[in-house]
């Protein structure tokens, strides 16, 4: 039993971190921009919080946990709104690929992270030393009255608020794309540009809007992998690169739908932590089941590209710029 | 606000003067006048890449005119983008349909930063069954348009114009696409909108439906404006007389060549598009060595299908049979059931110049030796590429044909356009084939570069092959061609002397319907 609890605890902290960069990447992806530097920009926002806080950390003698809050979420918005604006800038004003874009912002943003991580440890005092204690208790805070009440307690209400403001953001993304003009808009900006446009829609502005938010989004995955996840440390193991090829793949499996990050999410964490619930593993055999979340992907693309159901493909103008005057 | 009033004081929505569009050096309109009134139904007519719908986009905001002005409801405006042109109450239809597939059509309808307030479905279908029955459409608000077949979409393009408020519509070629029934309905809900006070602009090129629904046309031709008449003082002849114009004199060879012996028989060839549509119906013809068969027509009417289910990269309907007649030993062979390599190999080459010349045949990155390896590449016996006999025969049609290029290795999308047509042409031709099928071969060429390809041309020609010339130009076609195929919606309308034939002549079999 409490093996069980442990792994669903588990599969929520994973999943929370897959699910923000997942709803950023549908945002993203909506408009029509595939953004494949997912991983790069959670990195940006992983850093970015980091840095921020270990600076408000050192400079107060007792640091005030909404500021510490605060400062980190700003920080990690901005530095991968930053990385979303440079996507942009390059896929959508100079028309470059977006998938080489993509990824080489994925390698840029893992190179910043880690550079800047290394620093801050030697400020720090040497490797795997810094400790942003206070902004990740912060994050980790949870209401003492609900988390106590035994096994619901401890698989409800045992986290801190990223885990329920990831859910929230789920359900308002997803009534934001189908009951809002905006929405609509949005849709059509990735469905069919040239109509989005001849109805009026600014294309322009809705693709820059929803990529630099939607990376935003994605940044705070990586936030909350350093706050809550590592518990305010930083080690240049490359794991954020993984869990954001993660998101990216999240994406694919829930059909470009919102709400349905938060099951996939946890399933995915599920699967990923399984190998530790399964007696009799090696340390080889283990990795196999790592393997389970990017299997079950493929399964759901090959399903979803034999019924062809026209609401389960990606938005139609996936991958391609715009350029109105185009014969 | 509208007034509906007698033919002579109807008031003007929208006037033109003296617009001016040119595409790089290309012009699509050259100072044309347009007068525009409400209550009216006005007909643009002329052939494909006349201009008409380049002067209809100024418009509607996707283009923005070189020079001129436009004046709507009397005052001077200036259209910047589709919602310039929403704000003037300007809507146009556009040939290809401008929806979301994923989206119900009261998504689609609804789309828009222009509609303010909440977003309400339920009223959005409301209100789009009330100008159904206005005007007698047939719109389900709750449809997805992939399920919707060709002529729904355009219903519910048209009521997505009407619910934003337009009172100006442009349709272009509205009835491309429908069947006669379909036609009639839309027909009979345009009526009702000139009914109502709206004005009408229809981009046609098919004189029946001019006659029937328009109270004037006007003309355009070449990107030049002919003239404007009122439909009840025209006639199919006067139109056409003004759609194709007088006949130019070009002085192309033309030479006859005895003993000519027939190469290929085409009987039964129906081809139909991934849409289902047929654009090709029952097509029968024979060619000739030593002759070149011209096809006419407005773009569109199958061209490309012909050529390829000759060239075996269509698939055709049951029944259709192409049969070739080898000249060495008279022997007949089915082309249909082939691969295109088999018939390539019997001698029978395709260079077709689509409208972006690149498309089809060569690749832009690759220089011209690397283009000539494009189909030979399999020739060579060793596992290494044979780079020798490409570039020799680069160099050839880089000398023989003057091709203007920085090298044979330069890049041939940096070539200009004439260039890279000859490049085309001269790699089918060096292959020395017996039947050669060329497509637009002069299409956006200056003149002194298009004579040198109807030379080469006539030289195949007078070798003994026999070519198919799918052309646009009839002065062209008529001097050129020994004879003129003219197809019409996919049907052959059809076969003239070239050098009989007269222009109003082809210009009528490429409108008949």
């Amino acid at each position: 039993m409490s093996s069980l609890i442990s792994l669903l605890q588990a599969a929520i902290y994973f999943g929370t971190v897959i699910m923000l960069g997942s709803l950023g990447e549908i945002l993203t992806e909506k408009s029509g921009n595939l953004n494949l530097g997912v991983p790069g920009i959670m990195y940006l926002g992983a850093i970015a919080s980091l840095t921020g806080s270990f600076f408000y950390e050192r400079a107060v003698e007792h640091p005030n946990p909404v500021v510490c809050v605060l400062i980190a979420i700003l920080c990690a918005f901005l530095a991968s709104a930053l990385g979303g604006l440079i996507y942009s800038f390059l896929t959508i004003t100079l028309r470059a690929n977006q998938n080489v874009t993509g990824l080489a912002l994925t390698i840029f943003g893992s190179g910043v992270g880690n550079f800047f991580g290394g620093s801050l440890n030697k400020l720090a005092g040497g490797v795997g030393q810094i400790s942003v204690s206070s902004t990740s208790a912060a994050f980790r805070a949870n209401i003492p009255a609900l988390a106590g009440l035994g096994v619901v307690g401890d698989v409800l209400f045992s986290y801190g608020f990223l885990v329920y403001l990831a859910i929230a953001a789920a359900i308002v993304l997803q009534w934001v794309l189908h009951h809002t003009r905006v929405g609509l808009n949005l849709r059509a900006v990735g469905e069919n540009p040239a109509t989005a446009d001849a109805a009026g829609i600014h294309v322009t502005k809705y693709k820059y809007l929803a990529t630099c938010i939607g990376s935003g989004i994605v940044g705070l995955g990586g936030l909350y992998y350093v706050m809550d996840y590592t518990k305010g440390t930083w080690a240049n193991d490359g794991a954020i690169e993984g869990l954001g090829w993660l998101a990216v793949a999240l994406v694919i499996f829930t059909t470009w739908k919102p709400i349905q990050t938060v099951p996939g999410a946890y399933l995915f964490g599920i699967l990923y932590w399984m190998n530790y619930y399964i007696p009799g593993l090696t340390r080889y055999s283990q990795e196999i089941f790592k393997m389970l979340p990017y299997v079950i992907t493929i399964v759901v693309l090959i399903f979803t590209s034999l019924r062809k159901k026209k609401e389960n493909q990606p938005p139609a103008n996936l991958g391609l710029a715009y350029f109105r005057e185009e014969r | 606000m509208i007034l509906t009033q007698t033919a002579e004081t109807k008031a003007s929505a929208i006037q033109m003067r003296g617009i001016t569009k040119t595409f790089g050096e290309v012009i699509a309109n050259n100072s044309i006048n347009l007068d525009i009134r409400y209550g009216e139904v006005l007909s643009l007519l002329g052939e494909n890449g006349s201009g008409k719908t380049t002067l209809m986009n100024m418009l509607s905001g996707i283009y923005f005119p070189d020079a001129g002005e436009i004046l709507v409801n009397g005052e001077p405006v200036i259209i910047r983008s589709p919602k310039d042109a929403f704000d003037l109450k300007i809507g146009m239809i556009h040939q290809h349909f401008k929806l979301v597939d994923v989206f119900t059509a009261a998504e689609n309808i609804t789309l828009g930063s222009q509609q303010k307030g909440r977003y309400d479905k339920k009223e959005v279908a409301r209100r789009v069954r009330e100008i159904c029955s206005k005007y007698g459409f047939e719109v389900n608000p709750e449809q997805k348009v992939y399920t919707m077949t060709v002529s729904q979409k355009q219903t519910l393009e048209i009521v997505k114009v009407l619910y934003g408020g337009a009172d100006i519509l442009i349709l272009d070629e509205p009835t491309a696409v429908l069947t006669l029934q379909e036609t009639e309905k839309l027909f009979s809900v345009i009526r009702n909108m000139r009914a109502d006070g709206k004005a009408i602009v229809i981009i046609t090129h098919k004189l029946n439906e001019v006659l029937a629904v328009s109270d004037r046309v006007s003309i355009l031709r070449h990107g030049e404006y002919i003239d404007t008449v009122n439909t009840k003082d025209a006639t199919e002849a006067s139109l056409t007389e003004m759609m194709v114009g007088k006949k130019i004199a070009l002085n192309i060879t033309r030479d006859d060549i005895p003993n000519k012996e027939k190469r290929l028989s085409v009987k039964h060839l129906s081809v139909m598009s991934p849409e289902g549509v047929k654009v090709l119906d029952d097509i029968n013809f024979d060619l000739y060595s030593g002759e070149i068969l011209g096809v006419a027509g407005i773009s569109g009417c199958g061209q490309k299908e012909l050529l390829e289910s000759i060239a075996g990269l269509q698939k055709t309907e049951a029944g259709a049979s192409i049969l070739y007649y080898d000249a060495s030993d008279a022997a007949e062979k089915q082309l249909i059931g082939t691969n295109p390599k088999q018939i390539r190999n019997l001698g029978i080459h395709l260079s077709f110049v689509p409208e972006d010349r690149l498309g089809m045949g060569l690749i832009g990155s690759m220089g011209m030796t690397g283009n000539m390896m494009l189909k030979n590449y399999a020739d060579g016996k060793s596992l290494f590429l044979d780079r020798k006999q490409p570039k020799d025969l680069a160099e050839k049609i880089r000398e023989e044909l003057e091709v203007v290029t920085p090298g044979i290795q330069t890049p041939v999308r940096r070539l200009s356009g004439g260039n890279v047509q000859k490049v085309l042409v001269g790699r089918e031709i060096a292959a020395s084939p017996a039947v050669l099928l060329t497509a637009y071969a002069v299409r956006g060429l200056d003149i002194n570069t298009s004579y040198t390809i109807y030379n080469l041309l006539n030289e195949q020609k007078k070798s003994g092959v026999a070519v198919v010339y799918v052309g646009e130009d009839l002065d062209v076609l008529l001097e050129l061609c020994d004879r003129i195929l003219v197809l019409c919606g996919g049907a052959v309308s059809g076969i003239v002397d070239g050098r009989t034939a007269t222009k109003e002549q082809v210009g009528a079999l490429m409108i008949k319907r």
